[in-house]
């Protein structure tokens, strides 16, 4: 299956990697795109890339029982100092960009990020 | 093996939301418990904790793991769910809009925790409270 590290996801939607690994070895096959968590807890997938716009401490808690290792926050919202730590905590990878939700997903879209249904 | 946690939980208070879940995770996580059994108890778990803060006025989480079982037991002192099949329902919710805010309140909580449970059994007494009790196997 097509996955997708990252280092690139980070470049393609010109996202600041605020925490966590961005090693090229940091690979992500699938993505969602939520800003509601209980549709992102209802989720099985692993390996999953969460794109949301809800930038909140409830966002990383729901990463954290979901098995969520990569948060994108999108249309420029900023994770608090309280939101890196417990992703952190967690080796929960956080990255931030000033694209919309749309932009962003048709971007990782288009490059080969799959999506979860 | 007989291991008992208790958790307070503050209703309206969503800062401290995930904490007994996360603590949970982490026991789950040195018990060597499956990811995926980890995974239904504290997105279970999770859900039940967020109905307090978002509901209630206060709750106690009484969490107990043994060989082959994690068994919760989440006690609210809170308005109660008038008609429990109801709110069972996809969709249905009487969350505020300080709740959806928050990401919540679509009302599919009671429904995912019912799908991530082996056992899950409510009880509510309206203007008393609600108690959730949820069993999974290990």
């Amino acid at each position: 299956m097509a996955s997708i590290s990252i280092g690139t996801i980070a470049e393609l939607t010109s996202a600041k990697v605020v925490c966590g690994n961005k090693g090229k070895s940091c690979l992500v096959e699938k993505a969602f795109s939520s800003d509601l968590m209980s549709d992102v807890l209802r989720l099985e997938s692993e390996n999953l890339l969460l794109i949301t716009g809800l930038a909140n401490l409830q966002a990383v808690r729901t990463a954290e029982m979901a098995d969520i290792s990569y948060i994108l926050f999108v249309r420029g919202k900023q994770a608090t100092p309280e939101m890196v730590a417990l992703a952190k905590e967690n080796g929960i990878t956080i990255l931030e960009t000033g694209y919309s939700l749309y932009k962003t997903s048709g971007i990782l879209y288009s490059a080969g990020l799959k999506p979860v249904f | 093996m007989n291991l008992e946690y208790t958790f307070k939980v503050e209703g309206g208070n969503f800062s401290k939301a995930g904490v007994a879940s996360s603590d949970v995770k982490k026991v789950l996580k040195k018990l060597n418990v499956g990811p995926k059994t980890i995974r239904r108890i504290v997105v279970s778990l999770y859900e039940a904790e967020i109905n307090i803060i978002a509901h209630a006025y206060r709750g106690e989480i009484l969490v107990k793991i043994s060989e082959n079982k994690v068994e919760t037991t989440l006690k609210d002192s809170g308005p109660g769910i008038e008609d429990i099949n109801k709110a069972m329902e996809e969709g249905y919710s009487t969350a505020s809009p300080e709740v959806r805010e928050m990401g919540f309140g679509a009302g599919m909580g009671l429904s995912n925790m019912n799908k991530n449970t082996d056992k899950l059994e409510i009880t509510s007494e309206v203007g008393v409270g609600t108690t959730v009790k949820l069993m999974n196997w290990i």
